[in-house]
């Protein structure tokens, strides 16, 4: 039963659970219509306290067309934050008006604290470098319309894979699933935590740590990218050494599968050429549509309407 | 061989890790304290080789999470009338509160006022607890 809980972080919910999401998200992308009304009457708050248009406009997109209505602010400076109130206070006020919250704070932690006061469901829309759940929803529902299941990859991530949030909620959820390995590609400072290690070595799952991307993108069922940042780095020798191995671009492309698929949680900079953008394996903005639908699933699974 | 007197009523904090008595006699305010305090460190222990000690003549509350939390292996025997009236063996809470502070400057505990301070035991044998809010570990006690 998900009516009336918090999302916070993805393991928050059973295997069984995301299932009925991603079931009910695969019923609205097959017939929209059925849900314009779903959520009449309805207010949901975007509690954005760091800017983050991207997400924002998801959620709000999600609720307008299940016919609810959104209310709330897209930076502390124009709410009553500015006067120093409490997220707890605030949270108590908001719950009072709206039916479901979702909240992006650049504190770790702070939608947690949120729930703890919330008389709604509050969704954890991004806390600083922690958790970003509706994120992984978004990718797991889009995995599952193209690639079918969730189970038998060979996942490969390329990046920044030390403080890439998304790419550690990702691979915590789909480790959850049977027989998946994991290819790590990262420059020796990216490297992923060992926390996200243990998970792997904990479970018996297999996965390797490369530094190239080309050395191993032929073996890959799943590429998600993400962006290195050059003052991540500790040296500039570095940087130019390896830089461009974490761009995809056309001649990567040509070794690797047919049936790849190429993720990205946006937004993107120069990680992934805009030549690749037409080739059928990119599906990263495929990937946007379904976080809409997958966040519209989520809405109303939590405010308990279908 | 050092002799402390026997105490009629009161407490006896015995096998507190070696460095820890003096950590202990400061968090329960031993210093300021009008009744008879013994605080008898690197006593030979056959446990564990050597130990620190505490006696308190008088009966006061103790927070036992809190000692706990500091020396899991500690022992606490309640005297009256010079004899062991109970003996308490602690160990490592599973939760505490507003015992200590989130040290992830990111934490939303930093910024939040009146915040509860939680944290939640992830593994016992090395003592490491974990932040409810940001899931950052802390490991042990410098109190």
């Amino acid at each position: 039963m998900l009516k009336g809980r918090h999302l916070i972080e993805p393991e928050d919910f059973t295997k069984e659970e995301l299932d009925e999401i991603f079931t009910l998200a695969n019923s609205i992308i097959e017939n929209q219509n059925m849900y314009l009304h779903s959520c009449d009457g309805k207010l949901l708050a975007t509690l954005f306290y760091e800017p983050s248009t991207r997400t924002r406009f998801s959620f709000e997109s999600a609720m307008l067309r299940l016919g609810g209505n959104v209310v709330g602010f897209s930076e502390p400076g124009s709410s009553s934050v500015m006067k120093g109130e409490s997220i707890a206070d605030t949270i108590r006020t908001v719950g009072s008006y709206t039916d479901i919250i979702a909240m992006r704070h650049p504190k770790e932690g702070a939608p947690k604290l949120a729930s703890m006061y919330s008389p709604v469901p509050i969704i954890n829309a991004g806390d600083g470098g922690h958790q970003h759940p509706t994120q992984t929803l978004t990718d797991l529902l889009t995995i599952q319309n193209i690639k079918g299941n969730f189970s038998n990859l060979t996942i490969g991530l390329c990046g920044d894979l030390k403080f890439g949030r998304t790419v550690h909620s990702l691979i915590k959820a789909l480790s959850r699933y049977e027989n998946n390995s994991f290819i790590l590609i990262s420059p020796q400072e990216l490297r992923i935590p060992p926390y996200i290690k243990n998970v792997l070595d904990d479970k018996n799952i297999k996965y390797i740590e490369v530094e190239k991307l080309e050395d191993v993108i032929g073996d890959l069922d799943i590429l998600y990218m993400t962006r290195v940042q050059k003052e991540r780095f500790f040296n500039e020798a570095d940087y130019i050494r390896l830089k461009d191995s974490y761009i995809l671009d056309s001649e990567k492309m040509k070794l690797a599968k047919e049936d790849l698929t190429v993720l990205h949680p946006l937004p993107r900079v120069n990680e992934i050429s805009y030549e690749v953008d037409n080739d059928p394996r990119a599906c990263y903005f495929r990937q946007v549509k379904f976080g809409m639908y997958v966040r519209m699933a989520l809405i109303l699974k939590l405010l308990g309407v279908e | 061989m050092l002799n402390i007197d026997s105490i009629a009523n009161g407490i006896v904090i015995d096998h507190i890790k070696v460095g820890y008595g003096f950590k202990i006699f400061n968090y329960l305010g031993l210093d300021k304290a009008d009744y008879r305090v013994a605080l008898i460190m690197n006593v030979p222990s056959k446990k564990y080789g050597k130990k620190d000690l505490i006696k308190i003549e008088n009966v006061m509350d103790l927070d036992l999470t809190m000692l706990g939390f500091i020396d899991p292996n500690i022992t606490i025997a309640i005297i009256e009338d010079e004899k062991i009236k109970e003996k308490i063996h602690l160990s490592l809470p599973k939760k505490i509160e507003n015992v200590i502070e989130c040290k992830n400057p990111r934490c939303v505990t930093s910024i939040e006022r009146n915040i509860v301070h939680k944290f939640v035991l992830v593994d016992e044998e090395k003592g490491i607890y974990k932040c409810e809010y940001c899931d950052h570990n802390y490991d042990g006690w410098e109190g």
